[in-house]
């Protein structure tokens, strides 16, 4: 066993990239539970728009056509657990349910003729002197540019929840529609508007994966993604910075605990993989001492009817 | 004073009602005008139309003379009216100022608004911090800030609906005073009630809905209290009529029952002891918060007490569970109507098994048997007159009232030996009112032994023949009520303990 193989400055490069797909899909499930509605085909979401974006990708030449073809299909699946859930007013949990599995089998469908091909590579940012910076040039300047956009996707939606009308009347929705409708707010557009962006963030997420980290196509390989980053949503409290800390920290202890396998610590494999996991819920956990803020009307069907 | 609003003819339809039929009537500029009507008289569909939530089929309104269509709220509220709701729309984890802010047209930027909600609510005396979050108000601060939400855009017609049902007498005094100010500045006040000497003291002019229709009009100052209720309901009102009663064996018998609450701001019983005999009715009045709640639910069995300390027909209940005591034919009815007496996202069927299973047997065999359970739903509604399309609706789809005629009826239909219950007609219309406390009185005639808790003495006065006061946890000895006059249950509220010790004065005086 030897620790000093593993470089510290290669481990965070590598961790933010792995962290990035839940980081995406995760900002993306915020804004949706912000407004009340509990979307659980976060996975199916993303790995529609992993297919999507690769298959675009590959065929186009143009790695940004792909990600906004995977934002598009995305938000087209959402868009059916949009209609489902706020006008046919169906179960959010079973129509979430439903929209993972039927991802699952429709991006295997798609991606058929795609399994073994490669993507057009994605620009880094190469800014000489910046990447020339010791230690952080390494570890932070030299990345793809999704990952600088996804750090700027969570500041914009925290700005945006925060400071701004809109995001004044998001929060107003999701905590009491019945309120909100009787001043006369349109709740279920508020609401489509949402499950429409988190669909993007989550084909985006699903479009990194298979563009930028694995930089391949396979069936399934989202494998979970999607759910992890529908617990960082609960873990983190509903607060946009908290998911970039829980997103980095799994995606930390995975790279990290990897690495360790790789060496050969005497650990155990099982808990060596299960760690990512139980490190994660620990400290946000802690973080949020337990107090709850969530949404108070996640998940309640709304009907305008009095 | 100059005409503002003016309804004309307004009609509004529902699947199977017409919710509105032909309305019209006008509010003058300053006027306190009271839309008075029983529970499902149509007030509030009617102010959802003026308020622009609801859109009529038919009909036309002005305001200050030009044609008012609002298609929604917002553009209700830039037309200058503003709506203050019964169940108020604030959103718990916002602040007081986010709340403000969210149901104004052009609100101010945030240092701004914080500044104007502190001078706007001190000008109405009615104090309030933008940075406080709604979840840690009170019941009356919350509505306060319902009101300063509607002041700070200077409306021309103020709506209110049943604002006083959640305040504390004191609360509505200072509320009162508000919308003196309010229209002696010249806003009109749409004001929707049941209560009557509210309206009396309040209002210029009332207008009274019955079915959807107007049914008359009147000054309510000139009026009776009585005379609004007849009109009201269309038909003179009933006196509930108490029988000469002979009262029986001793049937419920509390004999030292001192219990520590489990709520931690709740209040301690201490020594009560009490009998109800046979047809008669008790009556237990007293300040809300001096152990009404303990003390029904140390009855119901929801808090076991040692085992002699509660008897039913002399067997000692004290440490049965509810289901126990059910068996036994004590029966109860608690306040709360909507999570404690009744569950309100299940039918009515569901919530006439939820406490009728022992009794009217049904279920077998751990089976339900729904045809029963769905017959003795119906026979509540229809022997107590609760007004639903059928018995498969959800106890939530209810009105106030009618779901406590629903409750109560539950509860004497299953022919009771014991049955408390706890504010009976609270928040409830004067027509439904009547013909509860009817029933328990016919309950009582018919040889059960009747306990209510209310906070309403001339309805206790009404229908009890003995009555005691609820004191920090004690009870009163129970007297005569026909012997006792205003003053001398006053006196007992006060902590005089009727058998002569008034070793309570003191604790009581700070309450």
């Amino acid at each position: 066993m030897d620790l000093s193989a593993i470089n510290p400055l290669a481990l965070i490069a590598s961790l933010i990239v792995a962290s990035t797909p839940i980081l995406l899909a995760a900002i993306g499930e915020l804004v949706v539970e912000k407004t009340g509605v509990l979307n659980l085909g976060v996975e199916g979401m993303m790995i529609v728009g992993a297919i999507a974006g690769f298959a675009v990708s590959v065929n186009t030449g143009n790695p940004w056509l792909g990600f906004l073809a995977a934002m598009f299909a995305g938000a087209m699946l959402a868009l059916v657990f949009a209609i489902l859930t706020q006008y046919f007013l169906a179960n959010q949990v079973a129509t979430g349910l439903a929209l993972t599995l039927f991802g699952l089998g429709l991006s295997a469908l798609m991606g058929i003729n795609y399994v073994g091909k490669k993507p057009p590579s994605f620009p880094k940012l190469d800014v000489q002197f910046l990447t020339d910076i010791p230690i952080i040039g390494q570890a932070f300047l030299n990345h793809d540019y999704m990952v600088y956009i996804s750090i700027l996707l969570v500041a914009a939606v925290w700005y945006f929840l925060k400071f701004t009308r809109t995001g004044l009347v998001l929060r107003a929705v999701g905590e009491n529609h019945d309120a909100a409708h009787a001043i006369g707010y349109n709740v279920t557009f508020i609401r489509v508007l949402a499950i429409l962006f988190g669909g993007a963030c989550a084909g985006l997420g699903g479009a990194y994966l298979s563009l930028i980290s694995v930089s391949s196509w396979t069936e399934g390989m989202t494998a979970g993604a999607g759910w992890i980053a529908l617990a960082l949503v609960v873990f983190a409290s509903w607060k946009p910075w908290w998911i970039i800390i829980g997103a980095y920290l799994f995606g930390g202890v995975t790279v990290l605990q990897l690495n360790l396998q790789a060496v050969g610590v005497t650990i155990p494999a099982v808990y060596l993989s299960s760690a990512p996991y139980v490190v994660t819920i620990l400290v946000l956990v802690i973080m949020s001492g337990g107090r709850s803020s969530a949404p108070a009307s996640l998940g309640r069907v709304f009907h305008a009817s009095h | 004073m100059s005409e503002l609003l003016k309804i004309d003819g307004l009609t509004k339809a529902y699947p199977g009602v017409v919710a509105n039929d032909d309305v019209s009537f006008e509010i003058a500029e300053g006027e306190v005008h009271a839309l008075l009507g029983e529970n499902g008289a149509g007030k509030s569909t009617l102010v959802k139309m003026i308020y622009g939530l609801v859109k009529p089929d038919s009909g036309q309104m002005t305001l200050g003379g030009a044609p008012y269509h609002p298609a929604e709220p917002k553009a209700a509220r830039a037309s200058g009216v503003a709506m203050v709701f019964q169940h108020f729309s604030l959103f718990d984890a916002l602040t007081v100022a986010e709340n403000i802010t969210l149901g104004m047209e052009n609100a101010p930027h945030r240092r701004e608004l914080s500044e104007r909600i502190r001078e706007v609510s001190n000008a109405y005396k009615l104090p309030l911090d933008p940075n406080r979050i709604i979840g840690d108000l009170s019941v009356g601060e919350r509505q306060r800030v319902e009101i300063i939400r509607c002041l700070l855009q200077n409306p021309k017609l103020l709506i209110m609906d049943e604002p006083t049902s959640v305040l504390t007498p004191q609360e509505v005094e200072v509320l009162f005073e508000t919308l003196h100010t309010l229209s002696d500045e010249g806003t009109a006040i749409l004001y929707i009630s049941h209560k009557l000497e509210e309206i009396k003291t309040l209002c210029d002019h009332a207008t009274i809905l019955r079915h959807g229709q107007v049914v008359g009009e009147c000054v309510p100052k000139e009026q009776t209290a009585r005379k609004m209720a007849e009109m009201m309901v269309g038909a003179s009102l009933h006196t509930p009529v108490k029988k000469n009663l002979h009262p029986g064996e001793v049937i419920l018998n509390v004999q030292g029952l001192s219990l520590a609450s489990k709520n931690p701001f709740g209040t301690t019983l201490k020594d009560i002891n009490v009998t109800v005999r046979a047809g008669e009715v008790l009556g237990i009045g007293g300040v809300a918060g001096n152990g009404q709640d303990e003390l029904l639910l140390a009855l119901s069995g929801e808090t076991a007490s040692p085992r002699q300390m509660v008897q039913v027909n002399g067997v000692d209940v004290g440490d049965l569970n509810p289901n126990e005591r059910r068996e036994l034919g004590l029966l109860t009815a608690p306040e709360e109507r909507l999570g404690h007496a009744a569950a309100p996202d299940m039918t009515l069927t569901e919530n006439a098994m939820l406490t009728g299973n022992i009794r009217q047997r049904l279920s077998s065999n751990g089976f339900l048997r729904w045809n029963a359970a769905r017959g003795f739903a119906k026979a509540i509604i229809e022997q107590f007159d609760v007004r639903t399309p059928s018995s498969e609706n959800t106890a939530r789809s209810l009105s106030g009232g009618n779901l406590q005629k629903f409750v109560i009826g539950r509860e004497v239909l299953q022919d009771p030996t014991v049955l408390v219950v706890n504010q009976p007609t609270w928040g409830v219309d004067a027509a439904a009112a009547a013909d509860i406390r009817q029933a328990l009185m016919d309950l009582a005639e018919g040889g059960a032994a009747v306990v209510i808790i209310s906070q309403d003495l001339d309805e206790l006065r009404e229908v009890s023949d003995r009555l005691a006061i609820l004191n920090e946890g004690q009870l009163t000895k129970p007297a005569e009520t026909a012997d006792l006059s205003m003053d001398d249950i006053g006196l007992m509220m006060g902590g005089h303990m009727g058998d002569g010790s008034d070793n309570t004065t003191q604790e009581a005086a700070h309450v």
